[in-house]
């Protein structure tokens, strides 16, 4: 799934803006140990999460991030360090206070997690009643929540007559019960088909940005945390190996295992081309082919500056370019002309691209 | 009406009244056993592993002792309850106490059954935990409930036939008395009869009304 949607300068500009410093979950030195394993579900996770941002954790299942969420909310006790939530250490919450506490977090799960016995209606409402809610304001803020999650005409079905992504919907309407300021999505997604996958996240998308809630997403799907979150942290057996804005882990990432998640193919030249390349010029007619690498660090892929600026005949081989976040990640290859070699690669290739790499040359024309 | 047909009719209103007691008694007593049982578990709502461990033997206890035997071990308790250890309400209090425990675990797995994922996002909403009982746990086992509260309904019926043994009257009696006691076929196959229909009826409804509780 890649979705293209053109930037502009304004665009850039907004996503940088919602970096600004506003800390809302702080997680510090969280370690968690099962007893029955011998290896920790987490070890020493750091993680700031401004207010108002979607803020992705991706790993491998078994990575530790459904303990992380589920610690959150305290679904979970971690065994060592603090997570501070809106200035509130929630572990020092005692079980009382921690009921109430949780109202101010919604959360989704990937298996939905509706009461089979309640029709769509009740299951949303359930949270107030709990909560003491007279029945008509309960009423209006149902209604408010059906109609913004699109699902008023199917509010007395139950929820086995419903589609996956209308009983997640009924899932998110139920989280936003209670107005809270953070929801947590546990794998929101990973039981969708992509087609619905991308209807919740423009959900979600579209709640971050009404309600101003921060969101806490983990999954193992790279387009989620692509096309919906900001920042991202990557966990790996327990620890977060990699973390940063969205674009920067997206386009540049440092570690294998962010590289496996996130892009896949972003290092990979077509075997077609792969079969033809040479280290060394082998034939007068051989052109050299270079790789051009975006990694949303501010270089655009110009092909008409590419086209002034390098003399001589270019060909487009391979062309792979993801908008993240409103920057350019991805690669161009391209072969340069044959007066072009190694050693003398024109220097104005250099601002066309975030980094440049030579990978050798192709034989024939 | 004729001697036997009121006979019949007077036998089968025995066997309603002492199952119909005994089993609306075991509802009662044994609903909120199983959910102790269920919640009382170590790492569960309301972890206590000493109740859950002296309840579950209780039950086991219980469970294991014969009908019959029970039914007899239980006279001077019966006779400390109802007054008389002879008759119809004699035989309502060994019921009780042979059905309490059967539905008890029946319930029990009913409400095992009801996915943890269900708990654990009443957890993150808010829920205290009663109200997880009240508002999840019941509600979602209730069809598994009601099936099993059906075989227990059953599984009395064919008790309360032992039951005249201490001249509880009803059905079994009945057929004990002129079928074998006397040999008198005609009145044995009547009451089997009656027994199967009974029986029958009361699974028609008790799936019927499983399946309109069930909307998974």
């Amino acid at each position: 799934m890649v979705s293209l949607i053109v930037p502009d300068e304004h665009v850039v500009a907004h996503a940088a803006v919602k970096n600004s410093d506003n800390l809302h979950v702080k997680i510090e030195g969280v370690s968690k140990r099962y007893q029955e394993h011998k290896v920790d579900a987490l070890r020493n996770v750091r993680l700031n999460i401004n207010r108002g941002e979607i803020f992705g954790i991706i790993g491998r299942s078994g990575a530790g991030k459904s303990t992380l969420i589920r610690c959150l909310n305290r679904l979970e006790n971690p065994t060592d360090g603090r997570i501070v939530i809106g200035g509130i250490d929630i572990s020092t919450l005692s079980t009382r206070q921690l009921v109430r506490w949780r109202r101010s977090t919604g959360m989704i799960f990937q298996h939905f997690n509706l009461l089979s016995a309640k029709t769509v209606r009740e299951n949303i409402e359930l949270p107030l009643k709990v909560a003491g809610v007279p029945s008509v304001i309960r009423a209006q803020k149902v209604d408010e929540l059906l109609s913004l999650v699109g699902l008023e005409d199917r509010q007395h079905a139950w929820p086995a007559q419903l589609s996956g992504g209308q009983k997640q919907r009924v899932g998110i309407a139920r989280a936003l019960v209670h107005d809270p300021e953070l929801l947590l999505c546990d794998e929101a997604t990973s039981a969708l088909d992509p087609e619905t996958t991308r209807a919740i996240l423009a959900l979600l998308k579209k709640i971050n940005q009404q309600r101003h809630i921060t969101v806490v997403l983990i999954t193992h799907e790279m387009d989620v945390v692509h096309d919906l979150c900001h920042n991202v942290a990557v966990i790996e057996q327990g620890e977060i190996i990699e973390q940063g804005p969205v674009w920067q882990v997206y386009g540049d990432p440092q570690q294998e295992t962010t590289r496996k998640l996130l892009n896949p193919n972003h290092q990979s030249v077509p075997e077609s081309v792969a079969v033809c390349l040479s280290a060394n010029r082998q034939h007068r007619d051989d052109r050299l082919l270079v790789r051009l690498r975006y990694t949303g660090r501010g270089a655009y892929p110009d092909i008409g500056a590419l086209g002034v600026q390098v003399p001589g005949k270019i060909t487009l081989i391979y062309s792979e370019i993801e908008w993240v976040g409103g920057r350019p990640t991805g690669q161009l290859l391209i072969l340069l002309d044959v007066q072009h070699q190694a050693n003398t690669v024109p220097t104005q290739l250099v601002n066309i691209a975030d980094k440049l790499e030579i990978l050798g040359y192709v034989a024939g024309p | 009406m004729s001697l036997a047909l009121e006979r019949l009719w007077t036998a089968l209103l025995d066997t309603l009244l002492m199952v119909g007691v005994a089993s609306a008694l075991a509802l009662m007593l044994g609903l909120p056993i199983a959910v102790i049982l269920v919640v009382s578990g170590r790492g569960d709502l309301f972890p206590n592993p000493g109740i859950n461990r002296i309840l579950g033997w209780v039950v086991n206890l219980f469970r294991s002792i014969p009908f019959l035997i029970l039914m007899v071990a239980l006279i001077p308790f019966t006779r400390w309850i109802v007054g008389t250890t002879y008759g119809v309400w004699a035989a309502v209090v060994p019921l009780t106490l042979a059905a309490t425990p059967f539905f008890a675990r029946i319930a029990e797995v009913s409400l095992r059954e009801v996915d943890k994922g269900l708990t654990e996002a009443a957890q993150a909403m808010g829920f205290h935990r009663w109200h997880i009982v009240w508002h999840v746990l019941l509600p979602e086992a209730r069809p598994g409930i009601v099936s099993g509260f059906t075989i227990t309904l059953v599984t009395m019926i064919n008790a309360s036939a032992m039951a005249g043994a201490i001249g509880a009257g009803g059905l079994g009696d009945l057929a004990y008395r002129y079928g074998y006691q006397r040999f008198d076929m005609q009145v044995m196959f009547i009451v089997i009869v009656v027994l199967v229909a009974l029986v029958t009826l009361l699974q028609f409804f008790g799936d019927k009304l499983a399946r309109r509780l069930n909307h998974r």
